[in-house]
Formats: C-alpha cells, structure tokens, sequence
C-alpha cells in the first residue's frame, strides 16, 4: 500500500519534471478535454437531470407534515444537489467513463509498445501522456459539476411541477431561500479534488499495465473501483474539514 | 559507433545479461542474433535506455549514455530511431501524422510545409506514398513495419534499432523489409541494430553478427565466417534450419557455394 502511494508520488513527479513545449501540452490539454468534458455532456445531463427529477418526487413522498411548507422541496433539492449529488455523482459516472477511458487507453499503449515508442524518442511519456489527461480532467469536471447543479434542479422543477407535487412558485422560492454561496465554492473544490484523484489513479493504473489484453481490461476495472473509493475517502474528509 | 561494455542484467535475482561486451559499426547492419530467451531484446531495450543495466556501460560515438546527465541522454535518444517488434504505431494517428509526430516533437524549427515534405520523402522511400491518410487498423503487417521505418528516419536518425523486424510476416515481405533496413543503413550511413532469430535474415542482409545464447556472447563475426563457425551453440542454432542445412551442404559439395549464395542475396535475389 505505502510501496503504491511512493510510486504514485515518483508517477506525479515524472510527469512534470521534464514536461514537453507549452504548446505541445496546451494542444495535447484541448484535445484530452474534449474527449473527457465534451463527450460526457449527454451522460452527465441525463444522470444528474434524473437524480434532480427523483429526489424532488421522493422528498416530497416523504413530507407530508402539512406544517412544513411545499417550498422546503425546493430547498432541499437545491442543497443536496449544490453539496453532495452534483460533485460526487457526476465524478462517480465520470470515473466509470473517464477513468476508463484514461486506464484502457494508456494500458494498450503500454502493451503494444507505443509508450516505449515515446520514450525512445526522448520523449517524457508521463508528461505527454498523463499530464494533458490531468489538466484536462481539473479544468472539465467543474464545467460539468455546474451544468450538473443547473440540470439537477431543473429536472426537480419539471419532476415537481409535471407530477403536481408541488407549484412552480413554491419549488422556486425554496430554491431561492437561505442561499449559501460558499456551498458552490465547496462543490467546486470538491469537483477539482476528484478530478485529480480520478486522473490520477486512473493515468496511474494505466501507465504501469503489464501483460496483455487481459491484464488491460482488469487495470481499466482496477482504476475505476480505485477512483471511486477515493472519491467516497475524499468527499468525507473534505466534509469533515471545509463544512 | 555504439559500444557495449561488461553490460549485466538481472531480474529478480536471475540473470539474464551476464557481462557483455560488443561493438556496433556505423554504416553496418550489426545482428544481435540467438533463441528465444537468450537476452536480446532485454540487451537492445538497455542500449536504447527503456532498461537501466546494473552493471557495465554503452557509449555512443564516445559519449556515455549509461548513468549520464538526463540531458545527455535525451540528446542521445533524439538520435535514435526504432522500429519494435509490434511497430507501435500511434494508434489514434493516420499513417502519415504516425511519421510526423517526431518531427513536430523534436524539431520545432521546422516549418508544416518542410515537414510535409519530409514526411512525403519518406513514405516514398518505403514505397507507400499513397498510405498516408490510412490508420495504421487499415495496413497491413508489412505496411506498419515500413510505416515504422519510414518513422524512425524521419527526424535523420543517427542509430536504428530493430526489434524482430520479420516477425508476423510472410517470407516475401520480410526480404523486402530486410533489404529495406540494408539500403536504408548505407544510404545513410546509419549505425543499425537487428534483434533477430531469423537465419534468413542474416544470410540476407547480416554484416555484422552478435550471436548470445543464455545471456553471453559466444560469437561475433560476419555471415561468410557464421557458417564455419566452432562454436556448439551456435552450429546448433544454424543448423536448427533445414534450409540452412541444405545450404550448407551445397556449400561444402561445391567449395564455396555458399559465399556466391552470400552474394547472390545481397545483390538482392533473396533466399
């Protein structure tokens, strides 16, 4: 484990130690965000519209105290989205998705000798390959955090309004009232720290893939569950110490 | 000029590379050759720096690569041009950004139109300018091998690795791939390095042989002398060939067959 975290560390130094010409790096970051932000927009927006959708309609199943007014759904949608279900869902499907794509994709490089290819060249294989990845991932998951937040509450307001549990008005003045700016701040903090942890371990589990086509499929598997654990470890932690 | 010194090698307390040395001759075709499991790939990926050997030392044309400074040895590595046993094309690049990629990398000076040229010049020299705009998933074997090679000259490269250039191919493509690395070496007086275990190619285009057999260096000498050679080993791993065989005996009937069947292959008529 302590073996792991050293070569972890050693992998992250590497990669920028000796990085490639900034406009070689810049070109390598648009390209990886494309394929890690643009591409997932319809996953993210489908997932995290459904989540806002099932949470509006299973909030109000459960108040049904006539004391606690209809606008508190909307509260509650907006703060379970902003804090929790927006950052951590979204990079748990990201994890799936991203994560392995990066394992998968540096794994076969490693095994048909396209990484050795690089070296060879004298080129810094981690700094051309894993750094673009990570860049790329830090400046996309808080892009597709917040179109999560926007979709997740509008899919409440739909959810809300459509199934007739509440009214327009109410959901919107619940999402309007006691508004905490500092807990998009949190999110989008969260956001960068699971991005980094997604890239990383999954660039990491990737990078070190030995064997054959086997062994790549189980790196891909490996570097998603790793990615998510860290996610659930570095959500409580970040809870723990930023709330 | 490449120079191998008392290079050692082992992986988990087995040896694999047991103090070898050799010299490698510019504007040769130089043949690290022997069985499966005798260390040739494992000697090539530590003179090209993808393994760091435990023991011994490599300089090329004077300059010590093993253990130097890391600028050193990128300046050494930007020299170098391999084609692996896989080709490693870039999987996600048309064959002709596949060439390019070394260009854009290590010689920023260049222009996109010189470097368009280039990459023209030398597809054409491997006979497939019209390959350009395929994905390496749409080439043949043969085809990645010479995208390969057109790959690792592109940037001029000063030393040429090649790791098992004829393995997965048909006989016909593997002369053709042989004779292509042959001329390629002393069009431009490169320094060349083949892993190999195919007698043919040696026969075909081998100026100087290395032959290992668990992790030493038994032999070393041209392909006229490897049929004379003394060493067990190495007659045995000849001889493993029935071709070679019949060679052989051709070339003690006829005293000196075989040096005209040398010849006859170098001129390019094959085996």
């Amino acid at each position: 484990m302590l073996k792991t975290f050293g070569s972890f560390v050693l992998f992250l130094r590497g990669m920028v130690t000796r990085t490639e010409r900034f406009s070689v790096l810049w070109n390598r970051t648009i390209d990886e965000a494309i394929l890690i932000g643009v591409d997932s927009i319809v996953i993210v927006s489908i997932v995290s519209a459904f989540i806002g959708a099932v949470t509006c309609v299973q909030i109000a199943y459960n108040l049904t105290n006539p004391l606690i007014p209809q606008s508190t759904i909307g509260y509650m949608v907006r703060e379970m989205t902003i804090l929790e279900l927006a950052p951590t869902i979204t990079s748990i499907v990201l994890a799936g998705k991203v994560g392995s794509s990066i394992a998968g994709g540096l794994g076969t490089m490693r095994i048909t000798e396209q990484v050795s290819a690089l070296e060879v060249m004298g080129i810094n294989s981690t700094s051309y390959l894993v750094l673009p990845r990570i860049l790329a991932a830090l400046l996309m998951f808080p892009l597709l955090v917040i179109l999560a937040m926007l979709l997740s509450i509008l899919g409440g307001y739909l959810a809300g309004t459509l199934t007739g549990v509440m009214t327009a008005q109410d959901y919107i003045e619940g999402i309007r009232t006691d508004f905490i700016p500092y807990n998009i701040v949190f999110a989008l903090i969260k956001a960068v720290v699971f991005a980094f942890l997604v890239s990383g371990i999954s660039a990491f589990k990737g990078y070190y893939t030995t064997g054959g086509a086997l062994e790549v499929g189980a790196a891909s598997t490996g570097a998603v569950t790793n990615s998510i654990i860290a996610i659930l470890i570095a959500d409580f932690a970040l809870a723990a110490l930023l709330l | 000029m490449i120079e191998v010194s008392n290079i050692e090698k082992s992986f988990d307390g087995t040896p694999v590379l047991k103090g070898i040395s050799c010299v490698f001759e510019t504007g040769k075709c130089n043949m690290l050759l022997g069985g499966s499991g005798t260390g040739k790939s494992v000697l090539l990926q530590c003179i090209v720096g993808l393994m760091k050997p435990d023991i011994g030392s490599i300089t090329f044309d004077g300059t010590v690569y093993t253990n130097s400074k890391i600028d050193i040895r990128q300046e050494i590595r930007r020299k170098i041009g391999m084609l692996f046993q896989g080709s490693a094309l870039f999987d996600s690049m048309t064959v002709a950004q596949n060439v390019e990629f070394p260009l854009q990398m290590l010689t920023p000076e260049m222009t996109p139109e010189e470097r368009r040229d280039r990459v023209e010049f030398c597809l054409k020299r491997v006979g497939l300018e019209n390959a350009g705009n395929k994905m390496p998933a749409e080439i043949s074997g043969g085809m990645k091998k010479r995208v390969g090679i057109a790959r690792a000259i592109a940037p001029q490269c000063t030393y040429l690795f090649c790791d098992e250039p004829n393995s997965g191919l048909d006989p016909a493509t593997s002369t053709k791939i042989d004779n292509l690395i042959y001329e390629i070496t002393h069009e431009y007086d490169i320094t060349t390095v083949i892993v190999t275990h195919d007698m043919n190619s040696v026969i075909e285009i081998g100026e100087h042989i290395i032959f290992l057999h668990q992790g030493k260096k038994l032999w070393d000498g041209t392909k006229e002398e490897i049929l004379n050679a003394k060493v067990p080993e190495l007659r045995e791993f000849i001889f493993s060939s029935s071709l070679v065989r019949a060679a052989k005996r051709v070339d003690d009937e006829t005293e000196g067959g075989m040096a005209a069947f040398a010849e006859e292959s170098e001129s390019g008529g094959g085996i």
